[in-house]
C-alpha cells in the first residue's frame, strides 16, 4: 500500500512540475478564518484555525474522523449557534467583514453561505419545484416568472434539470439518493450564495452519483466558491484546488492540492496521505 | 473454562489448547442445538402471544355482537337507518326512540372541541419542542399530561361549580342581553343563558383533549431528523420559518394521529359532558342551550329505563357509538399511514 502510493507520488511530481501553479496573488480572498476555535463546553473541537478561502476555487478539508473538519465548516456559516454548549472564538471574514461581529444576524449570513449536508435533505413533503425555491420564499420573492427561471437555472446548474423537468410538482422525497443530493445542491444554489459549503456530500451516495457530483463541483467553481469536507483523499485530489489537512482539532497544513498530494511541507500530512495513519 | 473458549484473545493464540477447545465448542454447538437456540421456548412463547392477541380481537368482536343483540329490538322496530336518523327521543309520553339528536350533539361537541383545541395544542407543542428551555418544557409537558390524568368526573364537578357559572356571568348573560337589545330574533338560536349547555361542554371537552394532541405532536416533532432542521437553517430560515418549513410538514403524520386520537376521545367522553351539557333530548339545539350526546344520554337514562324498548334503544345508541368510534379509528390509521414520514404510525 505504502509502496503503491510512493510510486503514484513520483508520477504526480512529474506532472506537477510541468504545471504552472497559480500564485495566490492573482486570487481574491472570499472568506478567511482567523484564529478560529470552536469549544464544546471546555474542550476544543478545533483550535486556532486560520485559512484563506480563495474566490471561485475549491478548497477541500481533509483529515481522519473526529479531526474537526466538519466542526470548522459549520463554524463558517454559524451553525454552531444552534448547538447549546458550543462556543466560537476568533473571527471569520466574509468579503472582509467578520460574521461573528456583534449585531450580525446569523440568518443573513446563512443566506450568503449555502450548505449541502452529508445526507440529502430535500424537504420530503414539498415538490421539487418548491424545494428549489424554498430559500427564495424566505426572502419574500413571489414573482412566478423569476421563480420559474431560478428553478430551471438552479436545476440545470445542479445537472438535474433534464431528469426532473417533467415532474417538478412531484415530492422531493420521491427522487433517488443521488438526485436528492443534487436537488439539495440546486436548492442551495438558488439563493445565489457567495460560498457553497459541502459536508461530505457524496459519502452516502453510490459511485455513479459521486462522479456526477464531482463533475458538478468542477462546473460550479466557475461561478461559486466551494469548500468541501471529504473523507476521501482521492476525491479531494480530484476536485479541489486547495487542501487543508486537519488533525486532532488543529490545522496541520494548508496548501495547493497539487503540492499537498505530491510534496507536502509537513511530515504528518505525508504520513496521512500515504496511509501510515488515519 | 467456558468463558475462555469464547474469548477472542485466547482463540488468536496458536497453541494446542486452542485446537481442542475449538473442537469441543463446535461439538457442543452441533449436538445441543435445540437446547442452545431454545426452539421449544420460542414456540411456546409465540403461542402465548398469539393467544393474548387473539383474545383482544375476540373481546372487541364479542362486544360488538352483544351490543347489537341487546339493541336489536330497537333497531328492528325503527330500522337500522330509521333509528339512526329518528329525530324523536321520547321515553315518557310517546315511547318513541331515534338517535339522531345525540349523533348531532356528539358530532357538534367533538368537532367543535377539536376546532377549539387544535391551535392551542399545536402552539403548546411547538413551544415546548422548539422554543422553551428544557426545564420549562419539562414542566409544561408534565402539566399538560396532568390534564389527561384528572378523572373526568372531577373536571365535570369543576365545570358545574366554577366554569359554567363563570361563563354564564361573564359571557352568556352579557351576549344574551346584547342580542335581546339589538336582534331579538337571534335569541332562540343563541339559547338561554343558564350556563349548562353545548358551548360549555364543548369548551370543557376542548380542554380535556388538548394533552392528546400535544403529546403526539411533540413526539412527532422530536422524530424530525436534525438534518431537516439544519437544512432549513442553512437556507437562512428563522426559527419560526424552520418550524413552518421543515418541522411541521415532516411531523404531519404524528400531528394527524394526535388530532384523530383527540377526536376519538371527544366522541367517547361521557362524564364531564353529561354533567355540563344540560341534557335536552330533542332537536333543535341552540348555541349555548342544553343538548345531549350519545354517551351522555346513555349514562343519564340507563338506570331509569323501565321499558324494554327504552333500554334496548340506549344499547342501540351504544352500538352506533361503537361503530362511529371504530370508523374514526380506521380513518385515523389510514390517514396516518398515508401522511406519515416519521414512522408515527406505531403510536
Amino acid at each position: 500500500m505504502i509502496e503503491m502510493s510512493r510510486i503514484s507520488k513520483v508520477n504526480n511530481v512529474n506532472i506537477t512540475n510541468t504545471e504552472k501553479i497559480t500564485p495566490p496573488k492573482d486570487l481574491s480572498l472570499r472568506l478567511e478564518s482567523k484564529k478560529l476555535s470552536v469549544m464544546y463546553g471546555s474542550s476544543y473541537g478545533v483550535k486556532d484555525i486560520s485559512i484563506p478561502i480563495y474566490d471561485k476555487k475549491v478548497t477541500a478539508l481533509i483529515g481522519p474522523s473526529g479531526c474537526g473538519k466538519t466542526t470548522f465548516l459549520r463554524a463558517l456559516n454559524r451553525m454552531h449557534d444552534l448547538t447549546q454548549n458550543a462556543r466560537v472564538k476568533g473571527s471569520v471574514l466574509l468579503n472582509g467583514k467578520d460574521i461573528y461581529a456583534p449585531k450580525v444576524d446569523p440568518v443573513v449570513i446563512r443566506r450568503k453561505l449555502g450548505m449541502v449536508f452529508q445526507k440529502p435533505t430535500p424537504f420530503p413533503t414539498m415538490s421539487i419545484y418548491d424545494n428549489v425555491i424554498a430559500g427564495l420564499k424566505l426572502v419574500g420573492i413571489k414573482n412566478k416568472l423569476i421563480l420559474d427561471e431560478v428553478v430551471e437555472k438552479s436545476l440545470r446548474h445542479a445537472a438535474l434539470w433534464e431528469e426532473v423537468k417533467d415532474r417538478l410538482k412531484t415530492p422531493g422525497g420521491s427522487l433517488s439518493g443521488g438526485q436528492q443530493q443534487r436537488l439539495s445542491i440546486a436548492r442551495a444554489l438558488a439563493v445565489e450564495p457567495d460560498v457553497l459549503l459541502m459536508d461530505e456530500p457524496t459519502s452516502s451516495l453510490d459511485p455513479q452519483s459521486t462522479t456526477r457530483i464531482e463533475e458538478l463541483i468542477h462546473k460550479l467553481k466557475k461561478t461559486v466558491t466551494i469548500i468541501i469536507v471529504t473523507h476521501n483523499m482521492q476525491q479531494a485530489a480530484r476536485v479541489s484546488d486547495y487542501t487543508a489537512f486537519f488533525y486532532l482539532g488543529g490545522l496541520i497544513e494548508f496548501n495547493t492540492t497539487s503540492k499537498m498530494f505530491t510534496v507536502p511541507d509537513n511530515k504528518r500530512t505525508e504520513d496521512y496521505l500515504t496511509g501510515k495513519f488515519g | 473454562m467456558k468463558k475462555r473458549e469464547t474469548d477472542g484473545s485466547v482463540l488468536k493464540e496458536p497453541n494446542v489448547k486452542y485446537q481442542t477447545s475449538q473442537t469441543t465448542l463446535s461439538e457442543y454447538l452441533r449436538k445441543k442445538r435445540s437446547f442452545i437456540y431454545r426452539t421449544l421456548g420460542d414456540r411456546l412463547f409465540s403461542y402465548f402471544i398469539f393467544a393474548l392477541g387473539f383474545i383482544v380481537i375476540l373481546t372487541t368482536i364479542v362486544m360488538a355482537i352483544v351490543l347489537y343483540k341487546d339493541g336489536a329490538e330497537a333497531i328492528k322496530r325503527y330500522g337500522f337507518f330509521g333509528f339512526l336518523f329518528g329525530r324523536v327521543w321520547d321515553p315518557a309520553m310517546k315511547i318513541e326512540f331515534g338517535a339522531f339528536p345525540f349523533i348531532v350533539g356528539t358530532l357538534i361537541t367533538s368537532i367543535g372541541s377539536l376546532a377549539i383545541s387544535f391551535v392551542p395544542a399545536l402552539a403548546v407543542a411547538i413551544f415546548t419542542a422548539e422554543y422553551s428551555p428544557r426545564w420549562l418544557a419539562h414542566i409544561i409537558d408534565n402539566l399538560t399530561n396532568l390534564i389527561a390524568a384528572i378523572p373526568s368526573v372531577i373536571i365535570g364537578l369543576w365545570g358545574i361549580f366554577v366554569f359554567a357559572p363563570w361563563m354564564r356571568d361573564t359571557f352568556y348573560m352579557n351576549i344574551y342581553m346584547w342580542i335581546l337589545d339589538n336582534n331579538p330574533s337571534f335569541a332562540p338560536i343563541f339559547g338561554n343563558p343558564i350556563g349548562y349547555g353545548i358551548a360549555t361542554a364543548t369548551i370543557i371537552l376542548a380542554i380535556m383533549i388538548v394533552p392528546y394532541t400535544t403529546v403526539l405532536t411533540v413526539d412527532a416533532f422530536k422524530k424530525v431528523p436534525k438534518e431537516q432542521r439544519e437544512a432549513a437553517y442553512a437556507l437562512g430560515a428563522t426559527k419560526w420559518e424552520v418550524v413552518k418549513m421543515a418541522v411541521i410538514p415532516y411531523a404531519r403524520g404524528g400531528i394527524l394521529a394526535g388530532v384523530m386520537l383527540s377526536f376519538g376521545r371527544a366522541i367517547g367522553e361521557t362524564m364531564a359532558v353529561a354533567m355540563l351539557i344540560g341534557n335536552k333530548n330533542n332537536l333543535p339545539f341552540s348555541i349555548i342551550g342544553p343538548a345531549s350526546t350519545m354517551p351522555s344520554v346513555i349514562v343519564n337514562e340507563f338506570r331509569e329505563a323501565v321499558e324494554n324498548i327504552h333500554l334496548s334503544s340506549l344499547i342501540a345508541v351504544g352500538f352506533y357509538l361503537f361503530i362511529i368510534s371504530l370508523v374514526v379509528n380506521l380513518i385515523a390509521a389510514y390517514i396516518q399511514r398515508k401522511f406519515s414520514l416519521t414512522g408515527a404510525r406505531t403510536v
